[in-house]
């Protein structure tokens, strides 16, 4: 075999080709590992992103032309008949944001009476799912709006109907989002029925949470409805999560076995609310006059 | 075996690039379990008719971007690679030289390994999902595998050389 002389590097063959796939797979285990215990890895990821972001945006050309060529060719009947619908629906909407809004001035002042810190106003941002990430051993997607729009790592999202998640990891245009129904997620959830608190589990299925850890005798049945909890996290409090849809009590084992399934449309959502991030509430104003 | 002066080794780096986005590009989720590991699939060409060629560092490459583009930890999918192409790397010279058939027989073996150090690191870092999900892609490079072949030994070579 001659060597050197055809094009193929000497360092390809024999003994080099192992030594060289080893030293390569060792540095791969200690990277994954630093990116795992360390922030090492957060800038090298940001800048890999920053480079793949061609590569996003020519992959979500295919689900963008679909919806674009499908809003397109949509019947002027279709149209005025989902005009008439929203509408509607906005004025119902209307009423009942009236409705809040005596409900927060009540809430406000009831606050101030009993000296209670003021609650936190909530800010959003409408995002567009790039494509949901093609990765199918996690439950992630990817968003349109990225560090040049302020995003931050553990914002939560929502779309109309509930919880969907939280941003995970940032670039310069898009970020990263963890679904709920990620096996790495857990939420802390509430009960809205009796304010049991619990957390839920994703279980790699977008239409199935687990809820763990929650003994037999739990007062807990079918339908009833699991909001973000108040107990802190990076969620919000009182957001629907999911509703309950099987309870079996297991009387030979500690845990009863619990699931739940995502009031948000994991599946099939195209435009996502980004809250703003939560801010730790400031420390007590005391009334000593300083002010 | 010295490169033939119409033999475009380019190709593989473009189609590395396209097996990226094709990675990448949503598909609805009853099609995207059986969605075939095209970045690998064209990396086990490069290891096998376009030896020498910077695979190593290719698989490194594409491996990081594809953790970057999945959220996976950074390594994960460049072990997997850099992992599954040692053998065929090694055993270029023979495996260059058999039948379609046998060289899918190859395709699934080396994709086996592959999907295997992606389990094996899902499993190491607690996310488990079913091991169905790691098989499906396998059966999908059946079919896969032999049209990759000819597209990238045409667009290559300019015709498939028998073999």
């Amino acid at each position: 075999m001659p060597a050197g002389s055809n094009g193929v590097h000497r360092l390809s063959h024999g003994r080099a080709l192992g030594l060289r796939t080893f030293l390569l797979s060792l540095a791969c285990i200690t990277l994954m590992m630093l990116d795992l215990r360390t922030d090492v890895g957060k800038p090298i990821r940001s800048v890999l992103m920053q480079i793949t972001y061609p590569l996003q945006a020519v992959a979500a050309l295919p689900a963008t032309l679909a919806n674009w060529s499908g809003d397109s060719t949509r019947s002027r009947a279709e149209l005025a008949l989902e005009n008439a619908r929203l509408k509607r629906e906005r004025l119902l909407a209307d009423a009942r944001l009236q409705q809040l809004n005596v409900i927060i001035a009540e809430n406000e002042r009831l606050r101030a009476m009993l000296d209670a810190r003021p609650r936190l106003g909530t800010d959003v941002q409408v995002a567009q799912i790039l494509g949901v990430d093609a990765d199918r051993f996690r439950n992630r997607v990817v968003v349109n709006k990225g560090a040049s729009d302020g995003v931050v790592a553990q914002q939560a999202i929502i779309d109309a109907n509930g919880i969907v998640g939280q941003i995970v990891s940032v670039g310069p245009y898009t970020a990263n989002a963890m679904l709920i129904s990620d096996p790495g997620h857990a939420i802390q959830v509430e009960v809205v029925r009796n304010g049991l608190r619990t957390v839920a589990f994703g279980a790699g299925d977008k239409d199935q949470l687990e809820i763990r850890f929650l003994p037999n005798n739990t007062d807990i049945v079918v339908g009833d409805l699991l909001v973000t909890s108040s107990l802190g996290g990076e969620f919000p409090p009182g957001y629907p999560v999911a509703e309950v849809t099987a309870v079996e009590i297991r009387p030979r084992q500690e845990f009863a076995k619990v699931t739940a399934t995502p009031v948000a449309a994991l599946s099939r959502m195209r435009e996502v609310l980004l809250l703003a991030p939560l801010t730790p509430p400031a420390p007590d104003e005391s009334n000593d006059g300083t002010e | 075996m010295a490169p033939s002066s119409r033999e475009r080794t380019s190709v593989v780096y473009i189609a590395l690039i396209f097996a990226l986005v094709l990675s990448a590009v949503p598909l609805p989720e009853f099609l995207a379990a059986h969605r075939p590991d095209w970045v690998a699939l064209v990396l086990l060409y490069m290891a096998i008719y376009t030896p020498g060629h910077w695979l190593m560092t290719s698989a490194l490459i594409a491996g990081l971007v594809m953790d970057a583009l999945f959220g996976a930890p950074l390594g994960q999918y460049a072990l997997a690679l850099i992992v599954a192409c040692y053998l065929p790397h090694k055993l270029h010279l023979r495996l260059m030289l058999v039948p379609i058939w046998q060289a899918t027989l190859t395709a699934l073996l080396f994709l086996a390994v592959y999907q295997f150090v992606l389990f094996w690191v899902n499993g190491a870092t607690n996310n488990d999902i079913g091991a169905a999900f790691h098989l499906w892609p396998i059966v999908s490079a059946i079919i896969v595998w032999p049209l990759t072949l000819v597209i990238l030994d045409t667009a290559r070579l300019g015709r498939r050389k028998k073999s």
